[in-house]
């Protein structure tokens, strides 16, 4: 048995089939998966990403911290609660983890991380965070709902008394603030508007059943997986890990080398930009019936060259997607090998779907 | 609990089996696998004319997880694969011993003397088994 969210009760309850997901019991799906990701593309839905890491960081240096520490540069947050998409490297530009930063005073800063990778960070973290003086407090007494969908916003305000639902559906794009007892966000990973939404554990259950009263329908990680891929949003450990770096990942508008600041992985960045990155990420659209997944090979010109990353059946365009890693060059048509034989694909930009509607031009 | 009808047979690996009027078979996977795989959203089923051996691989299913093969159960000569299925591999999800049937075929000579297929209650109990 793997930990359990707050709402680990109440997913059984709703009948939630439940997975092992880096190391914690999360639905994987309530109903049907399909109706669960057009939920979300077309009203809202609401999914249990408690099991994710929340960190606190506290102390005068933490911003001179955070610039060490991440790829992205938190100087680019100027006002309180905005929040940052940045990865976390190694010396090597490995990818350790891709993570949220959310400024909230000069001196406090929140981090969300995975789930999976949780240990990792953390070590590595506190590591580095002794030489700034800054404090690092993991948030376990938090759960996050994530509520996402274009009614998603005026749904969750609902929820709240009304100078604090005024509150809530004023904030920007990527921006968060405590309001009344929960921290609440307008970021998700599902190319859909919405709020993620941190509270503290007890106000879990009743809000999900909330929510649910208001028509927001309850969504497992497969409808959260299939929802990010047609967004084009990587999954850490299976489109990016420490094996493979930032330029190779679609990443590289998160890399922040403009000033001289100085933060890990940087040194082994610039060599790979000046030599140029030899792989690339790139988005497939399958031409022919099939479904791409994972780890198949990606022929150019006829031989192996690349590999499937993340693929699926996107339930919006009802065609196949994927994320490959494929060389730098590779452009126009490509040959997937679905089970020995192979089918024409596509070569794309991600996004495949944004706020409902498709990005592709499809034939 | 999944729906086990009482005039078919069934094979461990969850594909179902009708014996038709002309002696000859109808396979499909049974309401308990529909169920486990999801949403369907790609089938792909044999072409009319193939043989094929007791155990082999002979179609594809595949929900917005995972693709799982289907099993022939007996050996046999492929009449005739369900091409419903391509427009609309729901079908499986939502009839899975009608509509939704994989393949049709004429088993060969001696073929099912050779194998053992399960009856509902032995099915049945496959299934109270892999549930604990």
């Amino acid at each position: 048995m793997g930990r359990q969210t707050p709402l680990f009760q109440l997913h059984q309850e709703l009948g939630a089939r439940i997975v092992d997901f880096g190391g914690w019991d999360m639905p994987v799906q309530y109903t049907s998966q399909l109706a669960e990701h057009h939920a979300v593309r077309r009203d809202a839905g609401v999914f249990d990403v408690s099991h994710m890491c929340v960190v606190d960081l506290t102390g005068e240096r933490v911003r001179a911290f955070l610039q060490y520490l991440l790829a992205n540069d938190v100087a680019r947050l100027a006002t309180p609660g905005k929040a940052l998409y940045s990865c976390l490297l190694n010396e090597a530009g490995g990818i350790l983890d891709d993570l949220i930063a959310y400024y909230l005073t000069p001196a406090w800063f929140r981090l969300v991380v995975n789930a999976g990778t949780r240990d990792k960070d953390l070590a590595w973290i506190g590591a580095h965070a002794r030489e700034f003086a800054v404090e690092v407090r993991e948030r376990s007494d938090l759960a996050m709902l994530a509520v996402q969908g274009p009614q998603a916003r005026a749904r969750l305000a609902q929820l709240l008394p009304e100078a604090q639902a005024t509150q809530a559906l004023a904030l920007g794009s990527f921006v968060g603030a405590q309001i009344g007892h929960w921290f609440i966000a307008r970021t998700g990973y599902t190319g859909e508007d919405g709020f993620e939404v941190m509270m503290p554990a007890g106000d879990a259950v009743s809000a999900w059943r909330s929510l649910n009263t208001l028509g927001v329908a309850s969504c497992g990680l497969g409808a959260r997986d299939t929802l990010r891929l047609e967004a084009g949003m990587n999954l850490y450990g299976q489109d990016m890990d420490e094996s493979t770096h930032p330029f190779e990942s679609g990443l590289a508008w998160t890399v922040a080398l403009q000033d001289g600041r100085r933060f890990i992985g940087r040194e082994a960045l610039e060599k790979i930009r000046a030599a140029g990155a030899p792989r690339k990420l790139v988005g497939l659209l399958l031409q022919d019936r099939g479904v791409l997944r994972g780890h198949q090979k990606v022929l150019v010109d006829g031989s192996a060259a690349g590999e499937i990353t993340s693929g699926t059946f996107s339930p919006t365009l009802e065609r196949s997607i994927a994320l490959a890693r494929v060389p730098a060059a590779t452009a126009g048509a490509v040959q997937v090998e679905i089970r020995g034989k192979p089918l024409s694909a596509s070569v794309v930009k991600p996004p495949f779907v944004r706020f409902g509607r498709s990005l592709l031009v499809l034939e | 609990m999944s729906n086990v009808p009482a005039d078919l047979k069934y094979t461990r690996s969850h594909e179902w089996i009708r014996t038709l009027a002309d002696g000859t078979l109808e396979i499909g996977v049974t309401d308990h696998a529909q169920d486990a795989l999801g949403d369907l959203v790609f089938v792909e089923v044999p072409e009319a004319g193939r043989t094929v051996k007791a155990g082999e691989a002979c179609a594809v299913v595949e929900s917005v997880k995972a693709a799982s093969d289907v099993y022939a159960p007996v050996a046999g000569e492929v009449l005739a694969g369900n091409a419903q299925l391509a427009a609309q591999p729901d079908l499986v999800n939502s009839q899975p011993y009608g509509a939704g049937w994989l393949w049709r075929l004429k088993p060969a000579a001696g073929a099912l003397a050779g194998v053992e297929l399960l009856g509902a209650a032995d099915y049945q109990k496959v299934l109270e088994a892999e549930a604990h």
